[in-house]
């Protein structure tokens, strides 16, 4: 129950992460809000895990953090306008 | 030092991902083996990335530095949340932002990066470029653009920590 | 007793995330909003994991809860760093009632 309400209250700060997304006058700004999304994420598998007992959600939280910081890393260069290989 | 620091670590990292509650015996020794073979191989193989001289780090000085620097930046960080919740709810928005330069005086670098990642994580502050030993640092409310000033207050409360476990 | 403890660090977590997120809408430009966000997301994620960890003791869950919480608190910050120099050097301007900037004077 209470696991319940912790997720809904991270799901409204998915959407205002969303809104971001969708208004955020540049690209740089939408960026920003991509990478948030990707730590909220990370916060909706561990709720995941402990409601159901089971640890492949961990998992997937622990990859979806590595490739989120390697994505961000990727963007960041991209605005930076240098290739990918510095 | 640096081939043999990558293995322990990457093996007991390994350990960590592989261990379950009640141990099934036979799949645990299978894991091990294959953990103990591939760590191996790439902590051989990959060791010299490391950036920095490791041995100097199992100094107990330094690593007593390190359990002391740790309620530190706990705490400047929850001030930090706490900071930025204020600054959020309040219906005006109290903020005064710009970029400032400071200085440091940590020589290694990679003392110079957990410099950087402290201040990004603790009140106010977020740094953006780090130049030789200068840092330039997003701050939310400026309270003096005097370098000398800006450094005694941004970068000084965790300098003398760094410089003891970097340096 | 256990699960009362855990449930109040994770509700402070969660809390500390919806502040992160309100601040990334309310505040006017992008360094303010990654200042903000970048904080209060990063310690709310390891409040979190910190209550999965006293929920569910040492176990499996446990030990991944603590490798993501240390990842998350190396990586988080440097993604911020790199996305504010990369913002910086794509040419976004900072809010107009900006105090300083003596980042652009010199380069």
């Amino acid at each position: 129950m209470v696991i319940l309400v912790f997720t809904i209250v991270l799901l409204i700060s998915t959407l205002l992460c969303l809104y971001r997304i969708g208004r955020g006058p540049t690209p740089p700004d939408r960026t920003v809000a991509i990478d948030i999304l990707g730590i909220l994420i990370v916060g909706f598998c561990a709720f995941l895990s402990i409601k159901s007992g089971r640890d492949f959600y961990m998992n997937i939280a622990l990859s979806w953090s590595l490739f989120n910081f390697l994505g961000t890393l990727t963007l960041a260069k991209f605005l930076e306008g240098k290739g990918f290989d510095e | 030092m640096k081939r043999f620091t990558l293995f322990i670590v990457l093996f007991f990292v390994w350990i960590l991902l592989v261990y379950s509650k009640p141990l099934d015996k036979v799949a645990f020794r299978q894991n091990l083996w294959i953990g103990l073979l591939v760590s191996l191989f790439v902590g051989v193989y990959l060791g010299d990335l490391l950036p920095e001289r490791v041995g100097k780090f199992y100094n107990p000085r330094r690593i007593l530095a390190f359990l002391g620097y740790l309620p530190v930046f706990f705490w400047y960080c929850l001030l930090a949340n706490l900071d930025v919740a204020y600054r959020v709810l309040h219906p005006r928005l109290p903020i005064r932002p710009g970029i400032v330069k400071v200085k440091t005086s940590i020589k290694s670098e990679s003392g110079r990066v957990a410099l950087a990642n402290s201040i990004t994580l603790t009140p106010g502050t977020l740094s953006v470029d780090l130049v030789g030993d200068t840092l330039y640092v997003h701050w939310i409310y400026v309270r003096s653009e005097n370098i000398e000033e800006a450094t005694e207050y941004i970068v000084k409360r965790f300098e003398k920590f760094l410089k003891i476990i970097f340096d | 007793m256990r699960e009362v403890i855990a449930f109040i660090i994770m509700g402070i977590g969660v809390t500390f995330d919806f502040l992160g997120c309100l601040g990334l809408v309310r505040l006017p430009d992008l360094y303010n909003r990654l200042q903000a966000s970048t904080k209060c997301v990063t310690l709310g994620t390891i409040l979190i994991m910190v209550g999965v960890i006293v929920f569910t003791g040492w176990n499996q869950i446990g030990f991944k809860a603590l490798l993501t919480l240390l990842f998350i608190l190396i990586t988080s910050p440097t993604a911020s760093h790199a996305l504010a120099r990369g913002a910086y050097k794509a040419g976004v301007k900072l809010w107009d009632k900006s105090v300083c900037d003596q980042y652009g004077g010199e380069k």
